[in-house]
């Protein structure tokens, strides 16, 4: 496989990979290095890429492993994430700072949720995947995917009302 | 304009998880719009956010290059280093004294010699220039002296 059939097969899905690694890992430079490291071990891996069925389905298994990993070996050396940058650089793209405070909040109340809840919601609220490809992508069974995505909306839902009603995001 | 009615049901879908991607983007139309139904405000933040936050892009390039980065870099280094250190050595044995470059260059003795006296003429001159300022700066103390009486 050449450079360029490389690019080709993965530029539509890089975002995305980037995007779930953010969700995971909420720093951003953390996010873009997973990024760069599950493309790399796919570019190293490049001759074997035409045996996937499914390349895209592979790269986003690849970036949760990693970015499991990577929490994980985070708790184990007592290095805690430090949830500090939940403000979304795109989210500022917009005008009204109201509606930067909101948003804002949703990503914190998402950062909240446990990963498996997290990884649904954003696979598929965000990256709108159908329930097939996730349960091929988080190795779930179909109830379970369904089960957790209903859980994290629920939850969303919940802080959402809650915080609706103090009038705090509004 | 989809009733409220429609609305309310798709969402207890969408909560139980039962939604199909294309009832969830007709969700995310409804709520785009301004004239969402009061009691279900709060949910147009939920969406408007699911819709922004897939605009955020990754902005390093793509690793093709083959060999990893960290390594390369380690190698380059060291090769500087290297470098840097043979350049020192070698640079401080080259015998330089500057009659040897000047004749190098193609100069005869009396050229230089000629030059030599032009330069020391325009220091011994400069000398004097110099001595010729600093009464200047002593002038300079009086001055001051006098403005700070005042």
């Amino acid at each position: 496989m050449q450079q360029r059939e490389f690019l080709n097969t993965v530029m539509p899905f890089k975002d995305k990979l980037f995007r779930l690694a953010k969700r995971l890992l909420v720093s951003t430079e953390e996010a873009e290095d997973a990024t760069q490291e599950v493309l790399m071990k796919l570019w190293n891996n490049k001759d074997k890429i035409g045996q996937y069925n499914n390349v895209e389905a592979f790269a986003v298994t690849m970036t949760k492993n990693y970015c499991l990993d990577r929490l994980k070996s985070k708790q184990a050396g007592n290095l805690k994430l430090v949830h500090s940058n939940y403000t979304d650089e795109s989210v500022s793209l917009q005008g009204s700072i109201e509606v930067r405070d909101s948003l804002g909040w949703i990503s914190k109340i998402i950062s909240k949720l446990p990963e498996q809840q997290r990884m649904v919601l954003q696979l598929r609220d965000i990256e709108q995947y159908e329930f097939n490809e996730i349960e091929e992508m988080l190795s779930m069974k179909a109830t379970a995917v369904r089960v957790t995505l209903s859980r994290a909306r629920k939850a969303v839902r919940e802080e959402l009302t809650k915080t609706h009603s103090y009038g705090i995001s509004r | 304009m989809e009733s409220v009615d429609r609305i309310e049901k798709l969402l207890e879908k969408y909560l139980e998880a039962t939604t199909t991607v294309a009832e969830e983007n007709e969700l995310r139309e409804y709520f785009t719009k301004s004239d969402v139904a009061p009691h279900l405000q709060h949910y147009s933040v939920m969406f408007n956010y699911f819709s922004i936050a897939k605009e955020e892009r990754s902005t390093r390039e793509i690793p093709v290059k083959p060999g990893r980065k960290p390594y390369y870099l380690a190698w380059a280094s060291i090769a500087a280093v290297a470098v840097l250190a043979f350049g020192i050595y070698f640079g401080s044995e080259e015998p330089s004294s500057p009659y040897d470059k000047l004749f190098a260059q193609g100069y005869t003795e009396e050229e230089i010699e000629s030059a030599q006296m032009a330069i020391m003429l325009f220091t011994n001159n400069f000398k004097k220039g110099v001595e010729g300022a600093s009464y200047l700066e002593e002038f300079e103390k009086n001055t001051n002296r006098f403005i700070l009486n005042n």
